[in-house]
């Protein structure tokens, strides 16, 4: 592989609270190639989107990155002052989000929005930054894109509306786009045509995909890698196919097994026993180990990440047997 | 403790403690909004106590002498005592004077506070509940009564019904029961529209118990923000009547009356008269709208960190 | 679009007869007008000529009908204290309550809508709980207090400005204004401080809890994560966003406003409409308290229609239907 496009060394954030610290990411290392499009899937309060906001240094207080490293294309981010980090947020990394009523202004209209975004980074004039948009805007998939610019979000549906933010993310041609969650939102029809529309898009681009998602389906249809989240840290990671046909750690051989499309029919829906643990003050050692059924006294102490090849995992006990798909 | 982000990451520890407790540690957390309540507090005991404490019976007109009159602080008059803060144009003991207002200004205050509390709330959930038409016309009533400033009408209510206690009273609460309607109406509405009520108020279960139970208590805590501002509003909104000398008959002088009565030695160098009452006046007002304010921070769901 | 204003317009006449009704039954049955015409040992005859002049001894509704009549004709009717037609009155100081009124709340809102944001920006920086403070002050203390502290401390004590009534005017579309003079400045800026800052305290307050709800929002990230720059998202984003509660909220309160000026105008002396109102209040002049309220009635329902308009002007989704 080629240098990595994005390399995040043991990133660490923690929220502050009155009740204690909240460590919802707490070592979390990976590497994302130029162009490749990576899965990071888990639950939720597993620490995917403070990772997504981490890696943006959108991290609103009470939380703080407190240690780690993510590297840009060899650009170390962590330590950048706001407005050296701002000169990067949309022209070389960009985010979207969940839900595109929530993120889009409704009191402005699309071109305004857009025009905004230009404008951060270049100065141009009105019209070139109009021609500019409705180029993207059309990429994307917006037909008449010209006279859209006067729109409002709430005049398109909401397929349309997380297009328009795709658009705003890559006005600026970023190398890595995270996103966090962009279908999970709309409708189950929706959601199959954006995956494809962004994958189809990457590629074209060359931009690399981080996509967030606690849908393992989904996210296996388009990601080559995929990075298994469990209370901030990266359990496992390889290829798709390879993880979801040999899963080494417990955590993710239980969700496989909880999916609906592997349940045999007549069977109750299989659950991982227990519940996802508090990330506040955490107790020692593998955070699964109170529902794994494999945990020993060794998993008092923290297992680190080790790799084998492509592979990477977090655990002292690996499965070796496949799941039966 | 409970924002998209942060709940789930916490899991169970967030639901260890009662409501109450949580409310009370959370309240303490601002150090400046509790020592305004540490301030209410002593406030209301004071005016509770005024005829224990005061130096001297301000109602007791026998022992007024005009000599005494307009003295400033540190006078040692008639009766033998010194005036702390100094005497009024009658010759009274102005801490005393003071706090008898208190006394005054707080039971205006906190009686058309509670009435307000009561008719407005009755009404706003009323109309929640009933819906259609009823709701309908309660709610252009209150909305109407809204949007006129209630100065204005506790103004001509005053000048309608003539002064006195009981009709002050009234006029204030008729200024201020429509805030307590919306509030009222708002959270009960939300309630209401939920399946649950819904499916309650299908069976037979009395509908006193279902507002009882469940809307009402919903509705507690911005009800609870509600009527700390008002009550602040309503004790201001008396100064100012009694300061126009529209409100109170001069013989039960509240705090704002007194201020009225100092106004014109004000020019001539004798302030404390109208400054001394003011401050009293402010620092009830003050302290309990930064209990408000600081109530409404933190019952405020959408800005919990 | 137009049918929402047609049916808002229609709802504001019927409001304003409603009004015009409950005002005037409830003045009606205030005080005897026959104490405050004539005096006490006037004759028999005099009496008898004064109820008849007055229309007193009609029944309630048709002096309703009447007083109807007139007023929609122009005549307001007849101050029983001044003697002179109410709408004379009214219209020589209605100049001086709209400037105080005017000065105050523009500048309650240029000056509180800017420091709400910077509060609400950086909630627990120094700044803004100062700020805040200010702001609890200002809408707690009551406006005469305030007042009275004002002429104290700037008229009487330190002497820079004057303590009451109105300065120089100059002629502006045929009324006089005192803004258009310094000397007319000098009277005009502490009574407008009064006004302002129960208005300001609010407006403060207002921007401040809008601003931090969408600084919590999505909106925000985003445009974060797209590079702009702070001063951008909240002149450009926050700014439109909190404009819609905003707006509301000026105007109601602008009807306040209009309220307190009367609390000002008495400690002040400043010659408007307030000072006017207390005076027929406190003397029971009958056509004046009625004009008054009339007056305030139509200009609340006023002021609601343009809010509304202006409502709909800043929330593009309450334009049209609005997609799905």
């Amino acid at each position: 592989m080629s240098a990595p496009i994005l390399e995040v060394s043991d990133l660490k954030t923690h929220f502050f609270t009155r009740a204690g610290v909240v460590k919802a990411v707490d070592g979390v290392s990976f590497s994302v190639g130029a162009g490749e499009i990576v899965g990071l899937v888990g639950e939720s309060g597993s620490g995917k989107s403070v990772t997504g906001f981490s890696l943006m240094g959108l991290v609103d207080p009470p939380g703080r990155i407190v240690s780690g490293s993510v590297k840009l294309d060899g650009e170390e981010l962590i330590g950048l002052s706001w407005n050296q980090f701002r000169a990067l947020r949309g022209s070389r990394i960009a985010m979207v989000f969940q839900d595109p009523m929530a993120t889009l202004n409704p009191v402005l209209t699309i071109g305004t929005q857009m025009r905004l975004a230009i404008s951060a980074h270049d100065k141009t004039s009105n019209r070139a930054a109009d021609a500019r948009a409705a180029e993207v805007l059309t990429r994307v998939g917006i037909p008449e894109a010209q006279s859209r610019l006067g729109a409002y979000p709430h005049e398109f549906s909401g397929g349309m509306r997380q297009r328009v933010a795709i658009a705003i993310a890559l006005l600026h041609g970023s190398q890595v786009l995270i996103a966090d969650e962009p279908t999970t939102a709309l409708d189950v029809s929706i959601q199959a045509q954006i995956l494809t529309e962004m994958r189809d898009l990457a590629a074209e681009t060359g931009t690399a995909l981080v996509w967030i998602s606690h849908d393992l389906a989904t996210v296996s249809t388009l990601a080559s890698r995929l990075l298994v989240m469990y209370a901030g840290r990266i359990v496992e990671q390889g290829p798709v196919a390879t993880v979801l046909r040999d899963p080494r750690h417990p955590y993710t051989a239980g969700l496989l097994r909880s999916l609906p499309a592997t349940a045999k029919p007549g069977q109750d829906l299989f659950q991982i026993p227990g519940t996802t643990p508090s990330l506040l003050d955490p107790p020692p050692g593998c955070p699964f180990r109170p529902r794994c059924q494999h945990a020993s006294e060794m998993c008092v102490t923290d297992p680190a990440l080790e790799m084998s090849g492509n592979r990477g995992l977090r655990c002292f006990h690996p499965l070796r047997e496949t799941v039966n798909a | 403790m409970s924002d998209p982000v942060m709940k789930p990451l916490m899991g169970d520890a967030s639901k260890a403690i009662s409501p109450w407790r949580d409310l009370w540690w959370r309240f303490c957390e601002d150090r400046v909004a509790l020592f305004a309540f540490g301030v209410v507090v002593l406030l209301v005991l004071m005016a509770l106590f005024a005829p224990l404490i005061s130096p001297q019976n301000p109602y007791d007109l026998s022992g007024l002498s005009l000599r005494d009159a307009r003295r400033p602080p540190g006078f040692v008059g008639s009766g033998g005592y010194t005036h702390l803060l100094g005497t009024d144009a009658q010759g009274r003991d102005l801490l005393s004077a003071i706090l008898y207002g208190l006394r005054v200004s707080l039971q205006i205050g906190i009686t058309a506070g509670a009435v307000a509390l009561v008719i407005g709330t009755s009404i706003g959930i009323a109309a929640a509940y009933a819906r259609g038409f009823v709701e309908t016309i309660l709610m252009r009533i209150v909305d109407l009564q809204l949007s006129f400033p209630p100065i204005l009408l506790a103004l001509v209510l005053v000048a309608l019904l003539g002064q006195g206690q009981a009709q002050l009273v009234t006029a204030l609460v008729a200024a201020q029961y429509a805030y307590f309607a919306r509030t009222a109406f708002g959270a009960a509405s939300a309630e209401r529209s939920k399946d649950y009520v819904e499916a309650a108020a299908a069976t037979p279960l009395s509908a006193r118990r279902i507002v009882f139970r469940h809307i009402l208590p919903n509705a507690m805590p911005a009800l609870i923000v509600v009527a700390t501002v008002q009550i602040a509003y309503a004790i201001a909104l008396e100064a100012t009547l009694s300061f126009l000398g529209l409100g109170l008959p001069v013989t039960e002088p509240s705090l704002g009356m007194l201020i009225s009565n100092g106004v014109k030695y004000m020019m001539s160098g004798r302030t404390w008269i109208s400054v001394y009452p003011g401050i009293m006046l402010i620092i009830l007002i003050v302290a309990i709208n930064m209990v408000g304010d600081h109530l409404r921070d933190i019952l405020n769901p959408r800005l919990d960190k | 679009m137009s049918g929402f204003i047609i049916q808002r317009l229609l709802q504001a006449i019927v409001v304003m007869a409603v009004m015009s009704v409950i005002v005037f039954a409830g003045i009606y049955s205030i005080g005897n007008p026959l104490e405050i015409l004539i005096p006490p040992e006037a004759t028999q005859d005099v009496r008898e000529r004064t109820i008849a002049r007055f229309g007193l001894d009609r029944p309630v509704v048709e002096q309703y009908f009447y007083y109807i009549r007139n007023l929609l004709q122009g005549d307001l009717g007849r101050s029983y204290i001044y003697n002179e037609p109410v709408l004379h009155l009214i219209s020589g100081r209605l100049p001086a309550t709209i400037e105080l009124v005017l000065v105050s709340v523009l500048g309650a809102l240029f000056i509180g809508v800017p420091l709400g944001m910077l509060a609400g920006y950086r909630p627990d920086a120094l700044s803004s709980r100062i700020i805040m403070a200010v702001s609890i002050l200002g809408f707690s203390v009551p406006t005469f207090w305030v007042g009275l502290i004002l002429i104290l401390t700037f008229a009487v004590e330190l002497g820079w400005l004057p303590s009451g009534g109105r300065g120089d005017t100059a002629e502006l579309f045929g009324t006089s204004w005192s803004f258009l003079t310094l000397n007319g400045w000098s009277h005009l800026v502490l009574p407008a401080i009064n006004l302002a800052l129960f208005k300001l305290a609010i407006m403060i307050r207002l921007a401040r809890a809008g601003t931090r709800e969408v600084m919590l929002g999505d909106t925000v990230k985003f445009a974060r994560a797209a590079g702009l720059s702070e001063w951008t998202i909240m002149t450009r984003h926050v700014l439109k966003l909190i404009s819609i509660p905003i707006v509301t909220v000026f105007g109601l309160e602008l009807g306040s406003t209009l309220a307190f000026a009367v609390v000002t105008e008495t400690i002040f002396s400043w010659p408007g409409v307030g000072k006017l109102i207390i005076d027929s209040i406190k003397n029971l002049d009958r056509p004046v308290m009625m004009a008054y309220l009339m007056l305030t009635a139509g200009l609340f329902v006023t002021i609601n229609l343009v809010v509304d308009l202006v409502y709909a002007l800043l929330d593009p989704r309450l334009r049209r239907g609005g997609a799905a």
